[in-house]
């Protein structure tokens, strides 16, 4: 079992047509033409000459339905795969002066910043150009357009971080690298080739929306689009493969060896939960940066150009909701992340919430809070832009209460930090009639309840400039039933959280599900009663876009970097409950700087990303202004 | 512009503040015996931070409350005219500044903060009576014998009381005479934090092993635990693991077999 290293034949040819296609593909994007593409590098000859060789090559695992079940040994007498080898401190190159463990995560972590941006800003793009083509509102065009235009530069730094990535694994962790690739090595060459379909669409579909945006090829434009969005989220789920892969291996035998099934090793225990997880961050993502954006400009552009600031307010609001829409599942999406951990390896689960991991979900519920306290904050600020409003201003410090009370029970920590006097003066680490703190039965409560209050700051936002007429019953009731279902409902989160406190744990699980619907339910039914009472309705007094205060615009930049920290400090809690496997429990990391590091190390060096990062948000933001200035002054201006 | 305005809603946070430092302990104490006489500080600075924050949100969403509270800060500070509040405002500032920082340097007698985690990962091995054991998949082998579970128990109860009972107290309080000697205090089994949400296997492993054997992250107060493997046999062990779970009436946990 203990083979000394013995790096596969196959991988290593993987490898090197991986590295050219990844070579290929950086260069691409900063060739800025079109004629590159798929035709000069043929995926298909290689294959061939695997073939004519001789060689042993892969077995054909996907295909193999009939002779093999899932995870099951492919009989081949041509190819044995080999496990991974033990590697000694020496097998790893010495760099003098270079981190590789650092340099790795350092541009990891920044291609995932900026892949999950550009992955996440085309969908609601494509869905919000698909509402301009149906309302025949052409603003909404306009403004789609102008989000695909901030994140072009995003596109060539996600890919040059890709590159770089690619790059640094292969060189620091060769033999890591091989054993992923040979198993990995076929999905990594359709990474290669879906990253050139990739490029296709995002060029044509951005550089072809104003030659298109006529009746005849509007359709075409909108398939491009939708190509972009297929392309990108095929993208991510084969990659995320790769990371699910290193934490709960899948497809491989006792000794880590390949059992020629590639779907088997795709497939694994915390595939799809990663997906879900990530597909409705990166929509949360790419609103919040989008977001900034326009609160960027917002804060720059002249203060005395009303329409450009009433555009750049309508964006920021438009990508505001966006990343709302996609935050508030999310806390579901991680608890199901979460449990698949737990379920997977228990040793696992405990380090992540309950070990040496557990002080960051308690920096991921600050964050958490962060978000909930800007958004409700960018709420409250956006009455001021109708004067009606103020006949809600009462609701906002009851609604504030209630919220910072349910974010204080969210981030309470399960594990205390206490000085030595107060422990002795508790006597213990658990209350005696509270017990444990930061329980999930509390903080689902709370969490439900976080959800609830910010959706009713969102509604009283919507009604703030209207109001309803006529006397439907809906008109004439709807408050009453909204007030009704809202209080029913929070009796109800409430009784189940306290309940659940007295019940033992396996059962209180079971709990946080039709919490959870309460909450669901009630945002589906008020906002068809909402539809029901103003489907005649009237103005009270006129909503002025870009009669927004400064300060909102800094509950924006707020929820971006929030966000971004966020995705940080998880994405890095997620790939360090590996500890020191490459993969986990098969393949150990014996290089020198395998280490686990302290949170105050981890956290510190998230933030320097973070910051690095945000510096090249704003680079990224100030391109295509750069780019307008260079062209017709008033381009810009023409854009929307 | 009324220049003291400000101090409504900091009046507010300082209540909001006395409220949880004081309040809710006594309001416990009140309520139910043997409540946390202290919120944690470490706790309670997020607290204390993020109700600040809520409070400010709340003054300052709409343009009159945000002039009205931030005001009289340029006010104060950009005003050539108001020289004397200027400088009295800098002075308290200064001092509370000095304040926080005498906090953070004085000298102490206890040890320094350190996150410490009650329930570590177990190691994936452990090893005990010189064999080596798969924590994931051990089971405890008495708890399929229906037949001897009552004497296994009352077995249990014997090892408990002529071992355990000094420290984890009669009524598995934690609470046996020598409790407050030791830092951490040793385990309330009653509590559902504790044994209520273990497996048994982990249990074993903490009894076998007991403070010597915790990781890292359980440092740095390695407990008071005894290393019990040297002193009872597997089977002992086993019997009082019986015990604790009978006279508590908790259930121990059960891992759900994973594909
Ligand atoms: C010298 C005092 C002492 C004695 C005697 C003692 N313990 Fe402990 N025990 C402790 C301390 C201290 C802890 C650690 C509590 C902590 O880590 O917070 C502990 C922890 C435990 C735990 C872990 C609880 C948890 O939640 O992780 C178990 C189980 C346990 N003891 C069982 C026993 C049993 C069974 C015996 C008798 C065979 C025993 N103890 C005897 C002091 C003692
Ligand atoms: C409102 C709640 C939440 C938000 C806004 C949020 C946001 C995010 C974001 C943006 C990412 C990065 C995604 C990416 O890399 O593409 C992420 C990853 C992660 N989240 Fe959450 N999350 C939330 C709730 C949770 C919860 C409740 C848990 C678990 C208890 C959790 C566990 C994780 C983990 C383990 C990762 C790492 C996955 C990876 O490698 O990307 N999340 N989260």
């Amino acid at each position: 079992m203990a083979l000394k290293k013995n790096s596969s034949v196959a991988g290593n040819r993987y490898l090197k047509i991986f590295m050219v296609a990844f070579a290929l593909a950086v260069l691409f994007p900063f060739s800025g033409s079109l004629e590159l593409s798929a035709e000069n590098f043929s995926v298909s000859d290689v294959w061939a000459e695997d073939a004519a060789g001789g060689e042993p090559a892969a077995t054909e695992g996907e295909g193999a339905d009939g002779e093999s079940a899932e995870g099951e040994a492919v009989e081949s007498n041509e190819w044995k795969p080999a496990p991974p080898p033990v590697l000694e401190t020496k097998d790893y190159p010495l760099i003098p002066g270079f981190n590789s463990r650092m340099w790795v995560w350092y541009v990891a972590q920044l291609h995932l910043f900026f892949a999950a941006f550009v992955l996440g800003v085309p969908m609601f793009v494509w869905a919000i150009e698909l509402i301009g083509v149906l309302s025949g509102d052409k603003r909404y065009d306009r403004m789609a357009h102008e989000f695909m235009k901030v994140s072009m530069t995003g596109f060539s730094l996600a890919a040059s971080f890709g590159g770089l990535l690619a790059f640094l694994l292969f060189v620091c962790y060769p033999d890591f690298m091989s054993y992923m690739t040979s198993i990995f090595g076929k999905t990594m060459i359709f990474y290669a080739v879906l990253f050139f379909a990739e490029s296709f669409f995002v060029y044509t579909y951005y550089y072809g929306w104003d030659a298109m945006d006529n009746a005849k090829m509007k359709k075409v434009h909108l398939a491009l689009g939708l190509g972009l969005n297929i392309a990108g989220m095929t993208l991510m789920v084969v990659s995320n493969s790769w990371a699910s892969f290193m934490m709960a291996p899948s497809g491989i035998g006792d000794d880590g060896a390949f059992l020629g099934n590639v779907w088997a090793a795709i497939n694994g225990p915390l595939w799809n939960p990663l997906n879900l997880h990530r597909v409705i961050a990166n929509v949360a993502y790419g609103g919040s940066l989008t977001a900034a954006y326009a609160a960027y400009k917002f804060v720059t552009v002249d203060p005395k150009a009303t329409e450009d600031r009433a555009h750049y307010d309508w964006m920021g609001y438009t990508s505001f909701i966006v990343a709302m829409v996609g935050l508030l599942p999310l806390p579901f999406a991680g608890y199901w992340l979460t449990k698949e951990v737990y379920g997977y390896s228990q040793q696992m689960g405990i380090t992540l919430m309950g070990g040496v991991f557990a002080w960051l979900f308690i920096l991921q519920a600050v964050l958490i809070g962060a978000i909930f306290l800007s958004a409700n904050y960018y709420l409250w600020c956006s009455l001021g832009r109708t004067e009606a409003a103020k006949r809600y201003y009462f609701m906002i410090k009851p609604l504030g209460i209630v919220i910072v009370i349910a974010f204080l029970m969210w981030f309470t920590p399960h594990t205390l930090i206490m000085t030595s006097t107060e422990v002795t003066q508790v006597g213990g680490t658990h209350h005696p009639v509270l017990g444990p703190f930061g329980v999930m039965a509390a903080k689902n409560t709370a969490v439900n309840t976080l959800i609830l209050a910010t959706f009713l700051s969102f509604q009283i936002f919507r009604r703030a400039g209207i109001k309803a007429v006529g006397d439907g019953f809906w008109a004439k009731n709807g408050t009453a039933i909204q007030v009704a279902l809202y209080t029913a409902a929070m009796g109800n989160i409430v009784i189940l959280g306290v309940y659940s406190y007295v019940i033992p744990a396996s059962v209180r699980i079971g709990l946080s599900v039709p919490q959870v619907c309460t909450t669901a339910v009630v945002i589906i039914l008020a906002m068809i009663i909402d539809g029901k009472m103003f489907k005649k309705s009237e103005e009270v007094s006129e909503t002025k876009w870009g009669q927004m205060p400064m300060r909102s615009q800094y509950a924006l930049f707020m929820l971006a970097i929030s966000f971004t920290w966020l995705m940080g400090l998880m994405g890095y809690c997620r790939s360090a409950i590996r500890q020191h496997w490459h993969v986990y429990t098969v393949f150990r990391d014996n290089s020198v700087e395998a280490f686990t590091p302290t949170l105050p190390f981890a956290a510190l060096h998230v933030t320097i990303i973070v910051v690095i990062f945000m510096a090249l948000v704003f680079f990224m933001f100030w391109m295509p202004i750069l780019a307008s200035k260079k062209g017709k002054v008033g381009a810009e201006q023409k854009a929307h | 512009m009324k220049i003291l305005r400000p101090l409504i809603p900091l009046t507010v946070i300082l209540i909001l503040y006395f409220a949880l430092k004081e309040g809710v302990p006594y309001l416990g104490s009140q309520l139910h015996e043997g409540t946390w006489p202290v919120i944690p500080t470490s706790v309670m600075k997020m607290y204390v931070f993020f109700i600040a924050v809520g409070v400010l949100l709340i003054f300052t969403f709409t343009d009159d409350g945000f002039k009205a509270n931030i005001g009289p800060f340029a006010e104060i500070y950009l005003n050539p005219d108001r020289k004397i509040i200027r400088f009295v405002s800098a002075v308290l500032v200064g001092c509370f500044g000095a304040w926080v920082s005498y906090q953070y340097v004085k000298p102490t007698f206890d040890a320094p903060v350190e996150l410490r985690s009650i329930h570590p990962a177990p190691p994936s091995n452990a090893k005990m009576w010189g064999k080596t054991y798969s924590i994931g998949t051990l089971k405890n082998p008495l708890r399929e014998d229906k037949e001897n579970f009552a004497a296994n128990v009352k077995a249990g109860g014997e090892v408990y009381y002529k071992n355990c009972f000094y420290c984890h107290g009669d009524r598995m309080l934690g609470k046996g005479p020598f409790w407050d000697g030791f830092t951490p205090v040793p385990a309330n089994f009653v509590d559902i934090g504790t044994i209520a949400q273990l497996s048994e296997s982990f249990v074993f492993w903490r009894i076998g092993t007991g403070g010597p054997g915790l990781p890292s992250e359980a440092t740095p107060w390695l407990s008071a635990m005894p290393v019990w493997h040297e002193f009872l046999s597997e089977e002992e062990v086993w019997k009082v693991i019986l015990f604790l779970y009978d006279y508590t009436g908790h259930s121990p946990r059960v891992i759900e077999p994973h594909h």
